[in-house]
């Protein structure tokens, strides 16, 4: 039997789908934004469709450099920064899977506490520049080392795993290592996937450590330098008195370049999305115990 | 107790390889979080740059400064009105959402849609404020919009009594596409064979909303509004400090971006750790509550 469409169905369609688009077309405006001319986009005849099209913002972002250089330290520490939080949550969440683990009280409580109080913005400030780490990349990375709650999904999808796979590595003599390394980690996959997706996605799009941390602009991740733009990206157009960027300038104003910058910015995260849809929706469930 | 001695002995000969690997990550979050933990202390002070964590003892003073500022006042009920509503309405939205959508005929749609409304969920506040801005400015796109159908600008940005409800509405919009996802990912779990006997016993597309998919959503939706109960101080840093402006201090100034002022900008480090201090304890208490509140009411445990 096929189920006939009344005018409720014809209704939901249309409305869900009016409200869903809405959550793209601001970024549909911001892509005719950056590629328009300034003097159409200060008249205020952009909407979802380049008018005087142009290319002069992105010539302005690949001639000025500055955001290329904050791209590639935003790639350092996604690279460094996943790596070692994936290393710290494998190594924490393994030991703590095992219910029969020496002192694992005192090991769960050390975490718990930690997850539900915080020394807060200032003081882990202070600690960061004591330690001399401001303006180095560590300054971003070490900080969030070890991510609680997600080193937690981790340990619950360990405690999940069938315990006789671990028994055989055993008995063959393998040791905790050993184990860990040949016989868990390759099970380990679709949970690290997610966990890793997460801590990505958090470093990528981190702008505020870097805001504090680092007092050179030119040390600053693409978020970072981002949230610049935000607030004087009209001063430092004006006095960027380069001959390239003033022949540029006829086609540009801090709207579309602002606009193609942020384009930019979102882009990688675009790129990623099929993924973050479909390992953060398994993430949701894999980590929770359902008592 | 020699025979004790012997036993800790052997559990320590074999799994002395699981301390081993227990030891980085405690190092790094000694490091990082106990001791600025330890540095809350600075509250009792007056910090000091060289002294560090060992400045002038100086007891509550700095907590007599704050309680009588009246900025103080105003961030806490600022703070607590917007992460309210974005609570109450992130739950309302992304619930009514998932039931519409679950009622959509069309599976192919409903995935798109779904792809549609996740996007916005996963881009940073940064880029999220810089869109905002530009779209909200007075002359922005959303304000063209509404002149052409017959509307007044709204000043979005720069009226206190519409900002708040700028920041409320456009963190909903953010991020309901994720609660969605979730209370979808329960109605799939529904049996679909209580629709099947509910059709056979005559009941309406309505009935079997009301009397089947809500009744079995419940305890998901308890389960997410008792978890975002411990973030009741946190209305959105990231979003308001790039969204405000001076002009809109006295409703959209909130806990943390108060700190930051303090902390950052006037560089009163002992005030502003103690209204972090006052914030982490509240906090703990809520997230604490919220555990055991979640455990009870929906049999949810992370440990």
């Amino acid at each position: 039997m096929k189920p006939k469409h009344s005018a409720f169905d014809v209704f939901l369609t249309i409305f869900l789908g009016i409200v869903s688009i809405t959550c793209v077309l601001p970024f549909v405006h911001l892509l005719a934004v950056s590629f328009s001319s300034s003097a159409a986009v200060s008249a205020g005849k952009v909407t979802f469709l380049p008018i005087d099209f142009t290319t002069a913002s992105y010539e302005y972002v690949v001639s000025g450099g500055r955001f290329f250089r904050a791209m590639a330290i935003s790639v350092e520490r996604v690279i460094l920064g996943t790596l070692l939080n994936l290393v710290l949550m494998i190594l924490t969440a393994y030991p703590l899977s095992k219910d029969n683990l020496m002192g694992r009280p005192f090991f769960t409580t050390y975490y718990v506490i930690i997850m539900l109080v915080s020394g807060g913005m200032i003081p882990t400030y202070l600690l960061v520049s004591g330690l001399g780490l401001k303006d180095t990349i560590w300054a971003l990375i070490l900080p969030g080392a070890l991510p609680v709650f997600n080193m937690i999904i981790l340990m619950n999808f360990i405690r999940g795993l069938p315990y006789e796979i671990e028994e055989a590595a055993w008995i063959d003599g393998a040791s905790p290592f050993q184990t860990l390394v040949r016989v868990i980690f390759p099970l380990l996959k679709p949970a690290l996937a997610t966990v890793g997706l997460f801590s990505m996605v958090g470093h990528w799009n981190d702008w505020f450590s870097g805001s504090i941390y680092m007092s050179n602009p030119l040390n600053y991740p693409l978020q970072t330098y981002l949230q610049t733009l935000l607030v004087d990206f009209e001063h430092l157009l004006q006095s960027d008195k380069s001959g390239d960027i003033q022949a540029i300038l006829s086609k540009m104003n801090a709207r579309t370049g602002r606009a193609a910058q942020l384009f930019l910015g979102a882009l990688p995260i675009m790129l990623v999305y099929p993924f973050l849809q479909k390992y953060f929706t398994t993430g949701l469930t894999i980590g929770s115990v359902k008592g | 107790m020699a025979k004790q001695k012997s036993a800790f002995r052997k559990k320590f000969g074999l799994q002395w390889q699981y301390l081993l690997m227990l030891l980085p990550g405690m190092i790094f979050v000694f490091i990082f979080s106990y001791i600025p933990l330890y540095g809350l202390v600075i509250a009792f002070q007056d910090y000091n740059v060289g002294l560090g964590f060992h400045s002038e003892w100086v007891g509550m003073k700095n907590f007599i400064f704050l309680f009588n500022q009246p900025t103080f006042a105003r961030t806490i009920r600022n703070t607590l009105f917007i992460a309210i509503w974005k609570l109450v309405l992130g739950i309302i939205v992304p619930v009514t959402f998932a039931l519409l959508l679950n009622e959509m005929r069309s599976n192919k749609l409903k995935r798109f849609y779904q792809t549609l409304i996740y996007i916005p969920n996963f881009l940073s506040w940064v880029i999220m404020a810089g869109v905002l801005l530009d779209i909200l400015s007075t002359n922005g796109a959303v304000n063209r919009f509404l002149n052409l159908i017959g509307v007044d600008s709204v000043n979005f940005l720069g009226d206190p009594d519409v900002f708040p409800w700028t920041v409320i509405i456009s963190d909903v919009w953010k991020t309901f596409g994720y609660g969605t996802v979730i209370y979808l990912a329960a109605l799939t779990s529904i049996d679909p064979g209580l629709y099947e006997s509910a059709v056979l016993d005559g009941a309406s597309r309505a009935q079997q909303v009301f009397y089947i998919t809500i009744p079995l959503l419940l305890p998901t939706i308890i389960l997410m509004t008792v978890l975002s109960l411990g973030s009741i101080l946190n209305a959105g840093f990231d979003q308001i400090y790039n969204m405000y402006s001076p002009v809109v201090w006295e409703t959209g100034d909130i806990i943390d971006t108060y700190v930051f002022r303090l902390g950052f900008q006037q560089a009163q480090y002992s005030v502003g750790t103690a209204v972090g201090l006052f914030k982490s304890f509240v906090s703990a208490f809520l997230v604490l509550l919220s555990y055991v509140l979640a455990d009870k009411l929906a049999g949810y445990r992370i440990l």
